[in-house]
Parts: C-alpha cells; sequence; structure tokens
C-alpha cells in the first residue's frame, strides 16, 4: 500500500513540477504510439472494410488469420523486426534499429491486425444494413467503402483507441528493436520495465500512472472531438 | 430524354439453393403509370422486382432495356420494404445518391431540401435520419430515390406495417412522381391500395406471371381463380 501512496505522489510531483526527463519520455511516447496507431488506422481500416464487402476464395482463411494476429505475441514481433534492421538483416543498411523508427514499425505489425479486425466487425454490420441500397445506386467499390468508412466512424474510433490502448502499452517489441536508450528510445513502458528492474518502484509506479492518465486523457480528447454521445448516438 | 423502357423480359428465372423462386417469366413494361403486382405472401413479387432492378442475378432467360445497361441502371430506383437509412442527417440521407454521381455537397444539399420539403422532412432536415418514425423514414427512401428523377420507380410494398395517415401521404408522393412521369411499378397485397393506384395489374402465383391486365379488367372480372380469390380475400396458397 505504502508503495502505492509513493507512488502517487512521485506521479504528482512529476507531473506538477514538469518534469523534463518525464515529459521528453512521455513526448516520445505519443510519438511513437500515434505515429503507428495512425499508420495501422490507414491500413487496417480500409482493409477491414475491403474484406466486409469484397468477396473471394480465402476470404473467410483471411479473416480467421486477422483475427488470430491480433494475439500476436509482441516479443516475437520485436525478434522478427529486430533481425530484419539488424546490420546483417535485408533492411540493415537502413540503420533503423534502436530508433523511435523501428519502434514504430514493430508497433504498426502489432496494431494493425487489431484495427483491422474491429473495423471489419464494425463495417461487416453496416454494410449489411448498406448493401440493397448501395447496389441500387449503382455505388463503385470505392464508394462504397468510404460511405461505409465514414458511417461507421464511431465504432472506428473504437478500433483507433483499442490500438491505441495496446500499442501505448506495449514494452516487449519495443524494448528489443528501440533498446531502451536514454534520450533516444526511452519511452514510459520501458522506463517502466528500467525502473522496476533498479528497485525503484516509487518512480516506475509514478510513471505507470502518468501511463495510466495519458490514455484516459486519449481517450476522453476522442471522444470529445468525435462528439459521441453529444449527438446521442455511437 | 431518351427512355430506358420497353423493358422486355424472356423467360428469366431466379433460381435460389436449387428451388425455382421466381419465373420463368415473360413480361413488357412500358408506356407510363403504375404497374401493381400481386400475389399472396412467396408468390415471388420482391424476388421479380429485384431481379428486375438488377439486385438479383437471373439464372437463363434474358431482360432487355432499350438503353444500354448502365444507363437502365442509372435512370432507376428501388425503395425497399424496410427503409434503409444511412447514419447521417436526413439532409445528407436525402442528398446521397447526387453526391454519389459527383453533384458537389452544396448543390446536393439544396436539392435535398426541395425534395424533403416535397415529402413533408423540411422540419427534419438536421435531425438524424436513425430518429424518424417508421413512416417519415419511408418518406426519406422516397425523397432519397425520387431526387435523380428516376424514369422507372421500383416499390416493395413500401407502406406495409404503415398507419393510414402515412400510406396517404406516400400515396400522394407517388401520384405526384407518376405524374411527373416517372413510371411505377409496386409490390402490394393491399387490395385497396391496388386499386386506387394500378394502371395495370400483374397477379404473380407460384413465381410466375398468373394474370396480367388492365386494372379496371383485372379488379372488374380476374381471369383466373387464384387472382378471383385473391381479390375477393380469400386465403390463396
Amino acid at each position: 500500500m505504502g508503495e502505492i501512496w509513493q507512488g502517487l505522489q512521485a506521479a504528482f510531483w512529476l507531473v506538477v513540477t514538469l518534469d523534463p526527463d518525464l515529459v521528453e519520455i512521455t513526448l516520445r511516447s505519443l510519438q511513437v504510439t500515434l505515429c503507428a496507431v495512425a499508420i495501422a488506422c490507414a491500413i487496417g481500416m480500409p482493409l477491414g472494410s475491403w474484406l466486409a464487402i469484397q468477396r473471394f476464395r480465402y476470404r473467410r482463411a483471411v479473416i480467421a488469420l486477422l483475427n488470430a494476429l491480433m494475439g500476436l505475441p509482441p516479443v516475437v514481433v520485436g525478434l522478427v523486426v529486430y533481425l530484419l534492421l539488424s546490420r546483417a538483416g535485408p533492411f540493415g543498411a537502413l540503420n533503423l534499429l534502436f530508433s523511435p523508427t523501428a519502434m514504430i514499425i514493430a508497433q504498426v505489425i502489432i496494431v494493425t491486425p487489431l484495427v483491422a479486425s474491429i473495423s471489419h466487425q464494425a463495417v461487416r454490420e453496416l454494410w449489411s444494413d448498406y448493401h440493397d441500397l448501395l447496389i441500387s445506386l449503382n455505388a463503385s467499390k470505392r464508394q462504397r467503402m468510404t460511405t461505409l468508412l465514414v458511417d461507421a466512424r464511431r465504432a472506428l474510433l473504437m478500433a483507433a483507441l483499442a490500438g491505441f490502448g495496446r500499442a501505448i502499452g506495449e514494452v516487449g517489441a519495443i524494448m528489443i528493436v528501440g533498446g531502451n536508450i536514454d534520450h533516444v528510445s526511452r519511452v514510459l513502458t520501458t522506463a517502466i520495465a528500467l525502473e522496476t528492474s533498479k528497485g525503484n518502484f516509487a518512480l516506475a509506479l509514478g510513471l505507470g500512472f502518468v501511463l495510466i492518465g495519458l490514455a484516459i486523457a486519449v481517450s476522453f480528447a476522442s471522444h470529445a472531438l468525435s462528439r459521441t454521445e453529444r449527438e446521442g448516438r455511437w | 430524354m431518351v427512355t430506358i423502357l420497353p423493358l422486355d423480359v424472356r423467360g428469366a428465372t431466379v433460381r435460389r439453393r436449387g428451388r425455382t423462386i421466381v419465373g420463368p417469366v415473360d413480361l413488357t413494361l412500358d408506356g407510363t403509370g403504375v404497374t401493381i403486382v400481386m400475389g399472396p405472401n412467396g408468390a415471388g413479387k420482391t424476388t421479380l422486382l429485384r431481379m428486375l432492378h438488377g439486385l438479383v442475378r437471373q439464372r437463363g432467360g434474358s431482360i432487355d432495356w432499350a438503353r444500354p445497361l448502365a444507363e437502365a441502371q442509372a435512370a432507376q430506383a428501388f425503395v425497399f420494404q424496410t427503409p434503409v437509412v444511412l447514419r447521417r442527417s436526413v439532409r445528407d440521407n436525402i442528398a446521397f445518391p447526387l453526391m454519389l454521381g459527383g453533384l458537389a455537397r452544396t448543390q446536393a444539399r439544396e436539392r435535398a431540401e426541395f425534395w424533403a420539403d416535397r415529402v413533408g422532412l423540411a422540419g427534419a432536415l438536421k435531425q438524424q435520419a436513425m430518429d424518424l418514425s417508421g413512416g417519415e423514414k419511408q418518406k426519406l427512401a422516397l425523397a432519397r430515390a425520387l431526387i435523380r428523377e428516376p424514369q422507372l420507380l421500383f416499390l416493395d410494398e413500401p407502406t406495409a406495417n404503415l398507419d393510414g395517415r402515412s400510406m396517404r401521404e406516400i400515396e400522394g408522393i407517388l401520384a405526384q412522381a407518376q405524374a411527373d412521369g416517372t413510371r411505377i411499378v409496386m409490390a402490394t397485397h393491399n387490395i385497396g391500395q391496388a386499386r386506387r393506384m394500378a394502371s395495370d395489374v400483374i397477379f404473380l402465383y407460384r413465381g410466375r406471371v398468373h394474370e396480367r391486365n388492365q386494372a379496371s379488367a383485372f379488379f372488374a372480372g380476374p381471369e383466373t381463380g387464384e387472382a378471383a380469390a385473391f381479390i375477393k380475400g380469400d386465403i390463396v396458397e
């Protein structure tokens, strides 16, 4: 109990004093996570929508695979990305290992199946409602997808938030590909892991509370911006 | 305006899981007026309309328009029994076909306001369409179908489950559309409505066109026993 209280105090002082290290780590966490989620949404939402309206031979298998990939172990993703980006790997020449870009790549791989699966589910339900109308109006495939994505925007917001939640709390993959290097690739989760290993529980808890606060703040901001609830419908 | 009619259907059939739902159907659709498609439940009224509109693919036979298929499809509209409502405002729902056709949003919305006024939804333009009543949703669907001023309008029991007032309002909108030159093909099992609206009647029975005649002749003296029983209100299986 005492450690939790100390953690709360540490979090309070870190935030109130705008601790430079905390600000830097938090901004990097946000930068990496928001970039990864934006890219994952740009890939996953159209992919989920396309899977909902397109019929092809191995569609069920692709959807099942996508759902299975939601549970992709981050450590394995980190290891694969590490091998791809390491000097001996196929993309070693890009010199991306132990950089925020490498962390973004790993997070995109982890988050995209989650965003695509939730998007697919949301768009599929809407497609069953809209199918006859859109066919009747001779909407092209592109127009169908755009209509579905626009009208499913609130469910898609949930997909993006789920992706954000997964990415902001991710530690295994970004530890491997980012290296947790101070002032380069250290983010909130890797900092928490480091402080815990040093026995610095109060600071680790403090960072943890900041992380939770950040996730809640982003969720509230998203809802406020998209005016969910205010317009009465999700 | 180049007309997409006559529509010429020869031997068209719809099959599902090895069973014939509709057909073989032979019919020609031309001229003006309101064609009412009648028949008992399961006769294939909805499937026939969906086949003519291209929502269901026919097996065998042919469906020929006077114009190329793409042109014919662009000049027709369909109103479903359960109105499909987009998760948007009433105005954006009505404007949707025009925006899909590439018209600028502002112009499409202006046209939508005109049509909302015409169907009695002028006061609900900014309202979320999902919040409308059943009758209002059907009026919205009608406005959305009519905004492109189709030459041919298919309606699948548009007033089923609606009260008398909503039914009268919708019949008024359809009468106006017909006066504006839209050819109407409507499925209904409401005999009163058929008598009020029909120029000619197609009576479907077990997936086939059992009888077709001018409305006055059909109601005065149907040629088949099934049609006579149906008009009388007897149970026709």
